[in-house]
């Protein structure tokens, strides 16, 4: 049996193996300091992968990942049901083993909203403060991309690997876009064009989200590898069930885990990183209130577990005459961000062409209630016609949509769960309807009628839990500083989406990284 | 359309099989030195399944394959053999389900499943109603004849080239065929340089979008 017992002496507790916490950890046990990572899920096996590959195209057993039950409940109260497991994962390597793995940076108008458009708040660091570390972000993640983008945000080096080429998908879009004056550019993707050292190039398994069978698509699982090269503790199944404070209430002194058979046992250090999520990041500190934080941790400002937000998916798509290879491969090579610092209406919004729109024949087949000679025909009637359209649009932070504890429900530990309260705004409906407006003018020019939208009444998440802790230099309306430790605790530092004031319609595992980096700097010199 | 090795061992690996364990490697080795015709076909003393339960199997494929590929048998006995021999549990399952199948058979139309014509097979499987049932590994027949034999069956075909390009694309999801079979060659992006002013739509200073990082191999611009 793996020992889980505590690490003797640790520099840093650091609390989840996802992309945050892993950078961090990497980061700091390679600047020689004594790093534990305490992770709540499994290590997942490498070789397993593929087998998760065909469990996921399976009818019925699309989750790879073992997220749901008892250990991952939640609730809802808000006007919009949030389907919190969907994406998430509890894990060494965390969501990264399940992302899309898109990789852009923010910019500069996110990190101004109130400045420049006087709507939600700004950030208390701007894109130059983070634009070195943006740098250092993309080769931690080895990014493919290229300089092709005229709306993306001053960039000083090449990325890291080459961009994926257009897809024949996208030569048909080009025709579209050029007619209507939309310009399309490269997307900067977390996974090999070429192999290097640490990972081989994609290979076209067309399953990146949920698994990446080839290893080529980043997940945190190389930081893992990294941090546990360089002398570092990473101990998994160990859900973290609360963090203790010293009398005063200065300063973390212990995290309280649990272990698959049944122990407690407490992990002490000189300095905490907490990197759970957008929605378990909070629920922590909220579930380790005392008598000194009856509100829970670092939550002077009542701002914990506040201001969720997340990006929302707008889309349209149908069938065109052409011949337009679907499903080669399960990420996409071009985007339009032409649209996304208007200010008519002021959301953000990136668009992009998909290159997994419509059925793959494995999938179909599976599925079908037909076989024999009639399934291949339904095959070839369905298969590789099809093209959509996807994009995602600003949710501006408010109060109301928050993480809260749900005291009625209980996860397996007897901890109440977190309860997420979520809704629109008209604003994001607008961000909405202005993006199917473009899709289906794109379509139109291509003589596509739309068969299908997502928009404003049947729109979902993009799966980015930000906003919870937010970043600030007020500690009456934020949870943690500029440098992200919390403003009541000195050694409790917190890395994630959750610490983003605002959180533009990028994917954020780029700017997750960023801030990882610089807050492993800055950890490095307290320590 | 012929199946070939080379398709039973894109299906394995699709299906997470490590084609080069040793056991597996042997297997596939030996059928390889001899050649296509005889792919794969061991005696009922190494074969993971026995000659009745590869015969049920063989005929379910030929019903639920299209009638134009030939080589079915040497392509499910290959893939069969990889599938299963590593893993116990699920020769078990399979061995049971394919033989309560042929029980059917036998009770309905007095004979082995294998023996009936194509059209009677396709007619049992659907009074069966294998065809919309929803697959599962336990449960009633129809449901574990769906997930066990019918679904393992499409997911072998159709996750590899030849199935994948039957349909149309010769990368279906679950082959690794390279990025690359997605391009088109007709159309890559040129620079920016050559198509536009790099530093329209910002409001911002702009640093220089001269250093592309990109390979692509020019051609016109792309919009």
């Amino acid at each position: 049996m793996a020992d889980r017992t505590p690490e003797p002496r640790a520099d840093v507790c650091v609390v989840g193996a996802g992309p945050a916490g892993a950078i961090v950890a990497a980061r700091l046990a390679e600047a020689g300091h004594d790093v534990v990572v305490l992770e709540a899920g499994p290590r997942f096996d490498d070789e397993s992968r593929r087998e998760k590959l065909d469990s996921h195209l399976r009818p019925g057993e699309e989750n790879p990942w073992g997220m749901g039950g008892q250990r991952d409940a939640y609730t809802n109260e808000g006007d919009r049901d949030y389907p919190l497991n969907a994406a998430r994962v509890k894990g060494v390597g965390g969501s990264t083993l399940h992302w899309q793995g898109m990789v852009m940076r923010l910019h500069e108008r996110d990190f101004e909203m109130q400045t420049r458009h006087g709507v939600g708040t700004d950030w208390p660091i701007d894109y130059d403060d983070l634009r070195p570390y943006y740098a250092a972000a993309e080769r931690e993640l080895s990014v493919a991309g290229a300089d092709d983008n005229p709306y993306a945000p001053p960039r000083e080096e090449p990325f890291p690997l080459p961009a994926f080429p257009p897809s024949r998908s996208d030569s048909v879009f080009a025709e579209a876009c050029e007619s209507l004056g939309l310009d399309m550019h490269s997307v900067p993707n977390a996974r090999n064009s070429e192999g290097t050292d640490e990972a081989p190039a994609c290979v076209g398994y067309g399953t990146c989200q949920p698994v990446c069978p080839s290893g080529a698509k980043y997940t945190a699982e190389r930081h893992v590898r990294a941090a546990e090269a360089a002398g570092a503790r990473v101990i998994d199944r160990v859900p973290v069930q609360r963090l203790d404070h010293d009398r005063a209430g200065d300063r973390l002194t212990q995290a309280t885990y649990a272990t698959p058979d049944g122990e407690t046992h407490t992990q002490s250090a000189r300095q905490f990183v907490v990197a759970c999520g957008g929605v378990e990041t909070p629920r922590l500190l909220l579930l380790s209130r005392s008598e000194t934080y009856p509100d829970g941790l670092a939550n002077s400002s009542g701002a914990v577990g506040r201001f969720f937000c997340d990006h929302l998916f707008a889309g349209a798509g149908g069938t065109d005459d052409r011949q337009t290879d679907q499903n080669h491969v399960g990420f996409n090579t071009s985007e339009c961000h032409q649209f996304y610092d208007d200010a008519d209406p002021v959301v953000g919004m990136k668009l992009e062409f998909l290159n997994y729109a419509g059925p793959s024949p494995v999938t179909t087949a599976l599925n079908a209630d037909t076989w024999g000679d009639d399934l291949l025909v339904d095959l070839q009637r369905d298969y590789g016609t099809h093209l959509a359209m996807g994009a995602l649009v600003e949710q501006l932070p408010r109060r109301e949509n928050r993480i809260e504890l749900d005291t009625s429900r209980t996860d397996d530990h007897g901890n109440p769960v977190p309860q997420i309260h979520w809704s629109l705004d008209d604003r994001t409906r607008a961000g909405l309807r202005r993006a199917n407006k473009i899709q289906t003018a794109v379509l139109s020019e291509l003589g596509v009628t739309p068969e299908w939208t997502v928009g404003p009444a049947d729109t979902g998440p993009a799966y980015h839990h930000m906003g919870t802790t937010r970043m600030g230099t007020d500690p009456d309306a934020s949870v943690v500083n500029p440098e992200l430790r919390t403003h009541d605790l000195d050694n409790c530092w917190l890395v994630g989406s959750g610490t983003f004031p605002t959180g533009g319609a990028m994917n954020p595992t780029l700017t997750i990284a960023a801030l990882a980096v610089r807050a492993a700097d800055r950890l490095d010199a307290v320590l | 359309m012929k199946l070939t090795r080379r398709d039973a061992l894109a299906a394995l690996s699709a299906a997470g099989v490590a084609v080069g364990g040793a056991v597996v490697a042997d297997r596939v080795a030996d059928s390889e030195t001899l050649g296509d015709d005889l792919l794969g076909i061991a005696t009922d003393d190494e074969s993971t399944l026995d000659g009745s339960a590869r015969q049920t199997l063989v005929a379910v494929a030929e019903v639920v394959y299209p009638s134009e590929l030939d080589g079915i048998e040497g392509f499910v006995e290959t893939y069969t053999e990889g599938r299963l021999l590593a893993d116990e549990s699920r020769r078990r399952s399979v061995a049971t389900t394919l033989s309560e199948l042929d029980e059917v058979s036998r009770e309905w139309e007095s004979t082995a499943f294998a023996n009936l014509d194509t059209d009677t097979r396709d007619e049992l499987l659907r009074e069966l109603a294998v065809d919309t049932a929803d697959p599962g590994p336990e449960g009633l027949l129809p449901g574990r004849v769906r997930y066990y034999v019918v679904n393992d069956l499409l997911y072998a075909l159709y996750a590899s080239p030849t199935g994948g390009g039957l349909a149309g694309t010769p990368n279906p999801i679950g082959h690794p065929g390279g990025y690359r079979t997605q391009l088109s060659p007709e159309y890559q992006r040129a620079s920016p340089a050559e198509t536009r002013d790099p530093t329209a739509g910002r409001d911002s200073d702009g640093t220089a979008n001269n250093d592309r990082t990109t390979d692509a191999d020019g051609g016109e611009a792309g919009g």
